[in-house]
């Protein structure tokens, strides 16, 4: 029995959200279909789209549907930036945080190369927090000229909290809408959904299905449509919707918001217990992302830096003694680069490359902090050794080409 | 044992990860990232280093039910292997990157680092036979001789040739394709690889031309030094090649011209009749041992192509390498390629072939 602690990955299904699931399997109909059939699975689709919109704060008809959460980032920057340039060709500019995860990062990157985009990264310190005050100078600096924002709610690697109430409210009164990905804070931390212009949420980051999320869009908010179709979701979004999918979205949004508060305090706790215990095994390690007050930092993340280790080999490790984390950032074909978001936080590239991210769930006990602190000194020791290895290598390389 | 699996994708390291299971290894499968050219992203590749072969790898180890992980070893394949085969042709040598590929990454870096992690072994696909006796271990000829690959294993040391596991030395390819149909794999039927990986087109003198730039000079007769023609960088060239030459007259006899000399200062190709080409006395450099040194002259096999034939010889060590009295001239030896010794179908050691002097 493995323990996992790469929540932030992905979720177990909940209970509830199976029950839910499995019970609508077995039922046929399209929820665009007029007959008896379409009915009644229109009617589970709407029935889940009232409970989620109920659970966040939200009216129904500000729920849109997606095949998941990076749908939804790509619903929204894309989507603002062609509705908001056609209303005003002058709105050329995009505000992003360096630390987006890729489903904004690269839609974002992707306007700027193909689309003419002025993008402007916003920076974080070194805590990875971003500042209102640069927001709202970029915004005060260029006039007009803005299309959108993006900055996430919390981030998934390092787990900061963003001052979305101060974002929003700049952006609100410059009239520049703000996209916000709250992918990992919704189900952990309370989620106001009614700050940004648009809310992208995913389900399986909170115990639902794979495969579906929604875009929370505001009333009125004009959004240009990626897929062309059916015009299922509000005529912005494409697609017979998978309603097992949906009801287990909603079955799981209903449950984690319905005990976030003692939940959440829960997991801080572990995780606090999880921080302590592993800086008391390797003094030398670094917590990277918020340091203080309880609101600053997701409550089921650790992100921690472990010098002279790469976080491969650390990860090899632990997988073998059957502890599953992860480094936290992206992949190309298996290889770990180095994480953007630490770069940007102004962590040295070799420190970047010995993090790893431990992230607790509802279902995480403190027999899980225990597993990894039981298998987490010889995983170390044997990564350093590993990490001193490639050094020598290095130096050895260097010599030959020296001489 | 905790073995790594050094899987590429293909057929050959697949079936030998199976059998280090079967022995009762305790395998994990890594696929060495050794590329990040896009060029080599490309589908249908029979290099490595592509998404598909990764994907190949990964899914036959699913099928072993054993750990994977993509190792990224780019930056030590650009430093010891890329820049490595640059400088031997920007030398007018003619090196072979699977043999440095061996030497440096996949027994030392990845062996080390899997030393470091507490594995005892790398497996890998290769066609050759360890054998573990009074002496210590020895390296071997495989027993199918259309498929040996112990020339390109010539350049490992005991300490090295302790670390490995070469399952598929007693087996023929073609039981080894059988073997994967049998077990499931996928990649049962995927062709070999034949170019060198990091140049998935094929094309090295254009990749020279990329890298190297373009330095162009003569193409003389090697007899009269006469002009016969130019070209754009000494370093495209091999001692031996016919081909892609790019002289449009014949020799004045007829004789098909062959390059016998490529000199880099001089940026001076010269090209002569194959008799030319024939040499009875091989000198190599960095020596490599695969066991014991040589100290005293002895009777040897000679091998300086990976698929070439063995040529007897009279073998004495020197300072830095060796020199070897070939008992039947050999034709096109080229600087930079390895010359393997063999005792019997055990590998002695290698070097690598200097230039001839004069």
């Amino acid at each position: 029995m493995s323990t996992y602690l790469d929540h932030a990955a992905t979720t177990p299904l909940l209970d509830c959200a199976r029950d839910a699931m499995v019970g609508a399997l077995g039922s046929t109909g399209n929820a665009s279909s007029l007959h008896r059939a379409g009915r009644a699975s229109r009617r589970r689709v709407e029935e889940s789209r009232e409970v989620i919109a109920a659970a966040i704060g939200v009216t129904p008809s500000e729920v849109i549907f997606t095949a998941g959460g990076t749908e939804a980032d790509n619903l929204a920057v894309k989507g603002l930036w062609w509705a908001r340039t056609g209303q005003d060709p002058a709105r050329r500019r995009v505000l992003a945080s360096r630390i987006e995860h890729h489903a904004v990062l690269d839609p974002v990157h992707w306007l700027g190369e193909h689309e003419g985009a002025e993008v402007v990264w916003l920076d974080v310190d070194s805590e990875g927090r971003v500042d209102p005050g640069q927001v709202r100078a970029e915004l005060a600096a260029y006039p007009g000229q803005t299309a959108l924002v993006a900055v996430m709610w919390a981030n998934n690697e390092i787990g900061t909290v963003q001052p979305i109430g101060e974002i929003a409210a700049v952006c609100a009164a410059a009239g520049v809408p703000l996209h916000v990905d709250a992918v990992q804070a919704l189900g952990s931390i309370w989620v106001d959904p009614t700050l940004p212009s648009t809310l992208a949420i995913s389900a399986h980051k909170l115990g639902g299905p794979l495969g579906v999320g929604a875009l929370i869009a505001r009333r009125g908010l004009e959004l240009t449509p990626l897929t062309h179709g059916g015009g299922q979701e509000r005529q912005v979004r494409s697609g017979t919707l998978d309603v097992p999918a949906v009801m287990g979205f909603a079955a799981a949004v209903d449950h984690v918001l319905g005990d976030l508060a003692e939940q959440s305090a829960r997991m801080a706790g572990l995780r606090d217990a999880l921080l302590a215990g592993v800086v008391a095994l390797a003094p030398d390690a670094i917590v990277n992302g918020a340091r203080g007050g309880t609101d600053a930092r997701l409550p089921g993340n650790a992100h921690v830096s472990f010098p002279g280790c790469e976080s491969d080999a650390l990860l090899m490790l632990l997988d073998a003694a059957g502890v599953e984390a992860s480094t936290g950032s992206a992949c190309t074909a298996g290889v770990p680069e180095p994480s953007h978001v630490l770069l940007a936080m102004g962590v040295d590239p070799v420190i970047a490359r010995s993090s790893l991210r431990f992230s607790l769930g509802r279902r995480s006990t403190a027999e899980d902090v225990d597993a990894l602190l039981a298998a987490l000194p010889a995983a170390l020791t044997r990564a350093r050794r590993a990490g001193q290895v490639r050094v020598s290598a290095q130096m050895a390389a260097a010599v030959r080409e020296g001489a | 044992m905790k073995v790594l699996a050094a899987m590429s994708g293909g057929v050959d390291s697949a079936v030998a990860a199976a059998r280090a299971v079967a022995q009762g290894h305790e395998v994990t499968g890594i696929h060495l990232a050794l590329s990040r050219n896009p060029e080599s992203y490309r589908s249908g590749a029979r290099g490595c280093c592509t998404i598909e072969d990764s994907r190949d790898a990964w899914r036959a180890a699913d099928l072993l039910g054993i750990p994977f992980y993509v190792w990224d070893m780019s930056e030590e394949f650009a430093a010891d292997v890329v820049d490595d085969f640059l400088a031997e042709y920007a030398a007018g040598r003619t090196p072979n990157p699977c043999l440095r590929c061996n030497e440096r990454i996949k027994f030392a870096a990845v062996l080390d680092r899997g030393r470091a992690l507490g594995f005892d072994a790398v497996c890998t696909g290769h066609y050759a036979r360890l054998v573990d006796g009074p002496e210590g271990r020895q390296l071997h000829r495989a027993a199918d001789p259309g498929k040996d690959q112990s020339y390109v294993l010539g350049v490992l040391d005991e300490d090295q040739l302790a670390g490995c596991l070469f399952p598929l030395g007693d087996s023929r390819k073609s039981e080894v394709r059988a073997e994967a149909a049998a077990l499931g794999l996928a990649v049962a039927a995927k062709p070999d690889s034949h170019d060198i990986c990091f140049i998935p087109s094929g094309d090295t003198a254009g990749f020279l031309r990329g890298r190297l730039g373009e330095e162009p000079g003569d193409i003389v007769d090697a007899g009269t030094g006469e002009v016969l023609g130019s070209h754009e960088g000494a370093y495209a060239f091999t001692v031996g090649q016919r081909r892609g030459v790019g002289l449009g007259q014949p020799a004045a006899d007829g004789a098909r011209r062959y390059v016998v000399d490529v000199d880099i200062t001089r940026r001076r190709v010269a090209v002569g009749p194959a008799a030319m080409l024939d040499v009875d006395q091989i000198r190599a450099v960095r020596p490599r041992w695969c066991g014991p040194e040589l100290v005293a002259p002895a009777g040897l096999g000679v091998q300086v192509r990976a698929h070439g034939e063995e040529i007897a010889a009279q073998v004495s060590p020197l300072e830095d390498g060796f020199i070897a009295e070939l008992t039947t001239p050999l034709r096109g030896v080229a600087p930079g390629q390895a010359a393997v010794l063999y005792s019997g179908t055990r590998v002695v050691g290698s070097g690598t072939i200097a230039r001839r002097a004069g």
